[in-house]
């Protein structure tokens, strides 16, 4: 499913991480770290919609913005279409931002109030390119009709239009710059049932046009099956699993990814009394102090003694569907005797 | 699933407009519903539909001005909830009909603790002294599932995560053992694996206190999972109202049968492109003389722009406001 598109990678993540300091007592002194991102890696193909999901705060929208070097990563490297910007400086990050741009979550907060809609769709023509005010004039309209906004309204002010139509101005002003790769964070949470499917709609429709390339961040699993190619799913900075679409959702192989699925409510009263659901115990622990060992065994429904230890590596179960769990350890033939003890372990487990 | 009976409460043509400076917003017109001994109805449209200002309508909680009930009639216990004062109508709040709201955050006063404020419904309304009322406030944590209760009492609610906040805006609710139970949108703020242990509870609690509850919600899903009836609302207007199952599966008003296919599904079969509503919910400056949804409708005719439909019977228990009739797939006899 991966490789349909063109097969060649946009964006290369490795070991990504963002800790932010926390700081505290009278000297501000750093006591700690947030590990909102902990060592997370992925690839994100041409064309394709990389799905990014997770509940609240595991480090998703963190994870889009550092991608797009909206902050100063602590580690790893970030490749976009070819180049290094990981650790790129603000002088040779500017040129490179017209080719990744984002869209925010609500449209309110992301739109200046006392800006037209015309000076903000203008507003990264003015900075990165030298057109003249007829040629932008120009463009500007030309993106109002690629995102369906009536050109009339050139004029008006962000408080005049609905959450919808407000989207369509920050994906307008998103696309001034023919950008190749988009982060759209939560571009729909903020938005009504009925709306929410004209802006995908439209998201994929751009993405057919103009061969964009998004990763798409949300935490609401049936809208990123209907978007994404490929799904990533993170809890608590760390991404657990990562498959092409079909595959995880039918058969999610991490425990979480399978709890997460199994905790949203189907729009259908004769599934949704059947089915079973996997409660979770507890809430998400803090990523300031997360867990040793692998950060989801506090809530793990699946827990083994080895997972409270030992954090799991990353395996391979499947052409381009990876997880990081223990339970999937034997799988993969490493050295014979660690193979055979973490084995041993299970059985003891599984003998309880 | 409960049917008939003599209904707890019961809405007849509730009118509520708020009145600001650019005009006046008709928010709910003519509304009439009623709700069951024991059951559970489901509450469904977007933002401005209504929904909310309906519920806080019936108990006067809406803060007026700006907001006016206008007409109409709420039968509970054998009084007219919109004619009784506001000291029998405080009296009511609390201890025979209950509220959570969404953010349990904004909802919590961050400054008592979880026992006072579990308390404080106990003392007005029940008249128990302090240690019942805290043998009973750590009962009722303990009812909504949170651990080590007695040593919870003593905290704040910024002690406490989302879900247990809202675990613990579901106990005061439901302190004095109240007849109705209104939940607006009580999962919107939640965590998909947190807002399915709070549905969990819910319907164990049923199970137990068996009140009836009137849940508000956007989530189609989550209505799925948990409601015996649905009514759907738009514009300010009922516009359908079934049994739960008879509603997803026979769904007879065109915003009902649009808004069903607009909802993608985890398992379900995946369409290769969204269905749309086009356009935007009407703006609702003067009462509508003609049906709401007729802008955004694909089978809207010339009587649509002309008269508001009423609600007419189209199955058991099963009604809905529309001229247009799915089954012969033309304008309907009434």
């Amino acid at each position: 499913m991966f490789d349909t598109r063109t097969g060649r990678k946009l964006v290369e993540v490795h070991n990504l991480k963002m800790h932010f300091p926390i700081h505290a007592g009278f000297f501000r002194r750093r006591v700690g770290e947030v590990k909102a991102v902990d060592d997370v890696s992925f690839d994100i193909y041409e064309g394709e919609t990389l799905g990014l999901v997770g509940e609240s705060g595991c480090g998703k929208s963190t994870c889009g913005r550092a991608v797009l070097r909206l902050y100063d990563i602590t580690s790893g490297s970030i490749w976009l279409n070819g180049e290094e910007i990981g650790e790129a400086d603000f002088h040779r990050l500017r040129p490179l931002r017209p080719t990744m741009q984002m869209v925010f979550q609500d449209p309110q907060a992301s739109l200046n109030p006392r800006m037209t809609v015309a000076r903000i769709i203008a507003e990264p023509l003015d900075e990165h390119t030298t057109l003249s005010r007829a040629e932008k004039t120009e463009r500007v309209f030309e993106l109002m009709d690629a995102v369906g906004l009536n050109r009339d309204f050139a004029n008006r002010y962000p408080h005049e239009f609905s959450g919808g139509q407000r989207q369509r101005i920050g994906i307008a002003r998103a696309l001034a710059l023919n950008p190749r790769f988009i982060v759209c964070d939560e571009p729909i949470a903020a938005l009504d049932v009925s709306i929410q499917a004209q802006v995908v709609n439209l998201l994929e429709e751009l993405q057919d046009r103009l061969g964009l390339t998004y990763l798409f961040i949300s935490h609401d699993l049936s809208m990123v099956r209907h978007i994404a190619d490929r799904v990533a799913v993170m809890y608590l900075g760390k991404v657990v699993e990562l498959a092409p679409r079909d595959a995880l959702y039918a058969t999610p192989k991490h425990p979480y990814t399978e709890a997460l699925l199994s905790a949203v409510p189907e729009p259908d009263p004769s599934i949704e009394t059947r089915k079973k659901h996997i409660l979770l115990k507890g809430d998400v622990p803090s990523p300031a102090n997360p867990p040793e060992g692998c950060n989801f065994c506090t809530r793990c429904p699946k827990v083994m003694d080895i997972c409270r230890k030992v954090e799991p590596p990353t395996f391979q179960v499947a052409p381009g569907h990876s997880v990081a769990c223990h339970l999937y350890s034997e799988t993969i033939q490493k050295t014979a005797g660690e193979t055979a003890a973490i084995e041993a372990q299970e059985s003891t487990q599984q003998g309880e | 699933m409960p049917d008939g009976g003599v209904p707890v409460l019961a809405v007849k043509d509730l009118k509520t407009v708020f009145r600001t400076r650019s005009g006046e917003v008709h928010a709910v017109n003519k509304v009439s519903f009623d709700l069951r001994p024991g059951e559970l109805l489901g509450v469904v449209g977007e933002s401005g539909s209504g929904k909310s200002v309906t519920m806080m309508s019936l108990i006067g909680l809406l803060p007026s001005p700006p907001a006016e009930v206008r007409s109409g009639q709420v039968m509970f216990g054998g009084e007219d909830l919109l004619k009784v004062k506001e000291e029998r109508l405080r009296a009511l709040r609390g201890a025979r009909i209950g509220f959570v709201f969404q953010d349990p955050m904004t909802s919590l006063n961050p400054v008592f603790t979880v026992g006072y404020q579990l308390m404080e419904p106990l003392r007005k309304h029940m008249g128990m002294d302090k240690p019942a009322a805290r043998k009973r406030a750590k009962e009722l944590l303990e009812l909504v599932g949170i651990p080590d209760a007695e040593r919870r009492l003593g905290d704040y609610p910024h002690q406490f995560s989302g879900g247990m906040r809202q675990r613990v805006m579901i106990a005061i609710a439901l302190a004095c053992d109240p007849e109705v139970l209104i939940a607006d949108e009580p999962t919107t703020a939640l965590d998909v694996t947190i807002q399915a242990q709070i549905l969990e509870l819910m319907k164990e609690l049923r199970e137990k206190l068996g009140m009836a509850v009137i849940w508000i919600t956007h989530d189609l899903g989550v209505i799925a999972g948990i409601a015996d009836r649905v009514m759907v609302m738009y514009g300010g207007q009922v516009v359908e109202q079934a049994p739960v199952r008879e509603l997803f599966g026979n769904p007879q008003h065109p915003y009902t049968r649009a808004l069903l296919k607009t909802v993608p599904s985890v398992s379900g079969e995946r369409a290769e492109k969204l269905a749309v509503i086009e356009g935007q919910p009407p703006i609702l400056s003067a009462e509508p003389a003609a049906c709401p949804f007729r802008a955004r409708c694909p089978q809207a005719f010339d009587r649509c722009a002309r008269e508001n439909p009423a609600r007419v019977p189209v199955g058991p228990g099963h009604d809905a406001a529309c001229f247009w009739d799915p089954e012969t797939g033309g304008p309907r006899n009434v």
